[in-house]
């Protein structure tokens, strides 16, 4: 029998240690989670989590839905990742169906891919702003995002959820005449660039709060099967889009990003983990011109009509798996397709977070309390909305609300900015 | 050290005749697909092996000893009388063009659906290890973690959502939405089939709505 999620061992800790739980309730996110803290002090002793409140059971409503309402099914898995999941079920269905995507849709979908990966990094960098304890940096980082998200759906017709891909290919082009808005804002964020690293990176307050913060080793990150920022960080220069080439990616001179690139060593902390997202906006800038560049004529969709594809998909037999570098590190899905039948045998989906939890463990033991939101946040899950913890010490119990464990971040953040000690 | 390890890169013919020089008639099946995409300048490898599953903690072992591999996830599928394991790894990444997928497929019988655990080797496997008994109902054999990962604490035991046979989500633990506050299908299909000659009216909208 498997049993339930509860501390493990169920029994109270010996001496001063204390039990602390945080969540389970985060609304904004795919994944929602209980975070299980044993505290010494103010030091994280050992951590464990148990996700899941938000299991939605998507892969088992796929497996009773065609590839063509799957797509949409896929793109709602993450509020964030439009593409992300549509881009990789799409690349899965046309391995195990066989069918060959014409280079001008692999073109595109690399752009759309880029855009999601701006928006999706400038939202991170505002959150990581906001639970330390930076408001101006917060608001900034946000409204330069809108440029971004003005664009994706000046291109889609959406902001979230473009419903641009399908099996095969795309579903709506991007003309000649919309490239010279697209340069635009890529104009924007490349002036825009060095004001960010100036501001994330210079700021001394910034620096000692994220320095050697959350640290996980080169090798705690190839045990752990860590994946996208996170691994880069910690000095792996490992890339999908480099390693594994799909999309328009093979046919680019793109190298992953490590923060070596500006200079220093890699420490493996929160502070490197700002710097790859940071330079990877500037990066995916120069992915979307070099696409609009070397963007090749042609069809955009292998099938001018929906039901040529459903025949075909319902036709093929066959297994294939699909990968895509989203903002957050790999995501994969398996897909299995079995004669005859519309909806798929089997549907996998691995989002990067599922890779990443393992971490949380390493990088958050030894850690203070207060910097745990930060930690937490470094990875990029979106727990933002991480909603109260609980602490539980000498049979007395006190809530601590999502608010207030920001204020002891901030807190901290004001010490350091007087120049006291935290 | 792995007396097995090699330290140069090889093709994806050789990673095979290693992986058949090593497991012997432990390696059941092998294909390698070259996948080509945008303008097909560099395509990317996929090594499909499959493996007896009483060799699954040796095949692992061989795949260390050629680069310390990543695990991406592992997915499954219920074929009948058997359950479908896939190890995706992934190895060679950090290397421009050169990463290989190394997918690992192995059947567990129904009657008896247990596995070694892997996290020994890769800690990181914890999570899937996890999911995989919850979702399939197999067993991982000195998995160190047994607890359940994403299913809610009051779900019923011994159901398996990503079963296909009777130990599956049954009919009736699924909620169908777009039927609250509606009348059964059944029901209305009856009472349309009563009233056949009446001309069409326009649909009321139900009380309880």
């Amino acid at each position: 029998m498997i049993a339930r999620k509860e501390f493990n061992p169920p029994t109270a800790p010996a001496g001063s240690r204390i039990r602390t739980v945080i969540g389970p309730v985060h609304p904004a996110l795919k994944e929602p989670i209980k975070f299980l803290f044993e505290i010494e002090g103010e030091t994280v002793v050992d951590v464990d989590f148990a996700p899941g409140h938000a299991h939605r059971g998507i892969e088992w409503m796929g497996m009773r839905r065609n590839c063509v309402q799957i797509i949409h099914t896929a793109e709602r898995i993450c509020g964030i990742c439009g593409v992300s999941h549509s881009l990789s079920y799409c690349r899965a269905v046309e391995q195990a169906a066989g069918i060959e995507v014409p280079p001008r849709a692999d073109y595109l979908r690399t752009i759309y891919g880029e855009l999601e990966r701006i928006h999706s990094h400038l939202l991170w960098a505002g959150v990581a702003a906001l639970e330390l304890g930076f408001d101006t940096l917060f608001y900034k980082a946000w409204e330069v995002r809108e440029n971004v998200m003005d664009l994706l759906e000046y291109l889609s017709g959406n902001r979230v959820n473009y419903g641009t891909l399908q099996v095969g290919g795309m579903r709506r082009d991007i003309e000649p005449a919309q490239h010279e808005r697209i340069f635009e804002s890529m104009d924007y964020y490349t002036g825009l660039f060095d004001d960010l690293l100036e501001m994330f990176l210079d700021d001394s307050v910034m620096k000692t709060r994220c320095r050697d913060t959350g640290v996980l080793s080169r090798g705690d990150a190839m045990r752990l099967c860590t994946v996208g920022p996170t691994i880069r960080a910690s000095g792996i220069p490992t890339d999908v889009r480099q390693d594994h080439p799909y999309c328009a990616y093979g046919d680019l001179d793109f190298k992953a990003v490590t923060p070596e690139a500006l200079g220093g060593e890699v420490h493996g902390d929160v502070y490197d983990r700002i710097i790859v997202r940071l330079l990877e906006v500037k990066a995916a800038t120069q992915i979307i011109r070099e696409c609009i560049d070397k963007m090749p004529d042609g069809p955009i969709n292998a099938f001018k009509k929906l039901f040529l594809l459903l025949n075909h998909v319902k036709k093929a037999e066959g297994e294939g798996v699909g990968r895509h570098e989203a903002p957050r590190g790999e995501v994969f899905h398996y897909v299995k397709l079995a004669k005859n039948k519309e909806e798929a045998e089997a549907w996998k989906v691995k989002a990067s977070t599922y890779s990443n939890l393992m971490s949380w463990q390493t990088m958050l033991k030894g850690q203070q309390i207060a910097d745990i939101p930060i930690v937490v946040a470094s990875v990029d899950p979106c727990i933002s909305c991480t909603d109260r913890v609980a602490l539980i010490g000498d049979g007395k119990t006190s809530i601590l609300t999502n608010e207030q464990l920001r204020r002891l971040s901030r807190r901290k953040t004001e010490a350091l900015r007087s120049g006291g000690a935290p | 050290m792995n007396p097995d390890s090699i330290d140069r890169l090889l093709s994806p013919a050789e990673i095979v005749e290693h992986f058949g020089r090593l497991l012997g008639d432990g390696l059941v099946a092998s294909s390698v697909y070259e996948r080509f995409e945008g303008r097909k300048t560099s395509g990317s490898v996929q090594i499909w092996l499959t493996i007896d599953r009483r060799r699954l903690k040796e095949a692992v072992r061989t795949l260390i000893g050629i680069h310390f591999p990543h695990l991406t996830v592992i997915s499954g599928c219920d074929v009948g009388d058997d359950i479908e394991l896939n190890y995706h790894f992934y190895i060679y990444y950090g290397r421009a063009r050169g990463e290989y997928g190394v997918f690992l497929k192995t059947l567990l019988p129904k009657s008896d659906p247990a596995i070694d655990t892997i996290t020994d080797m890769i800690p990181g496997a914890l999570t899937s290890e996890r999911e995989k008994q919850e979702f399939f109902g197999v067993t991982i054999t000195g998995i160190p973690d047994s607890r359940r990962m994403f299913l809610p604490d009051d779900f019923p035991e011994g159901v398996h959502p990503w079963r296909k046979d009777e130990t599956g989500i049954q009919e009736h633990m699924v909620k169908k939405l777009y039927e609250v506050g509606k009348e059964p299908v059944e029901k209305r299909r009856e009472a349309a089939a009563a009233a056949p000659q009446q001309p069409q009216q326009p649909q009321q909208p139900n009380e309880a709505s």
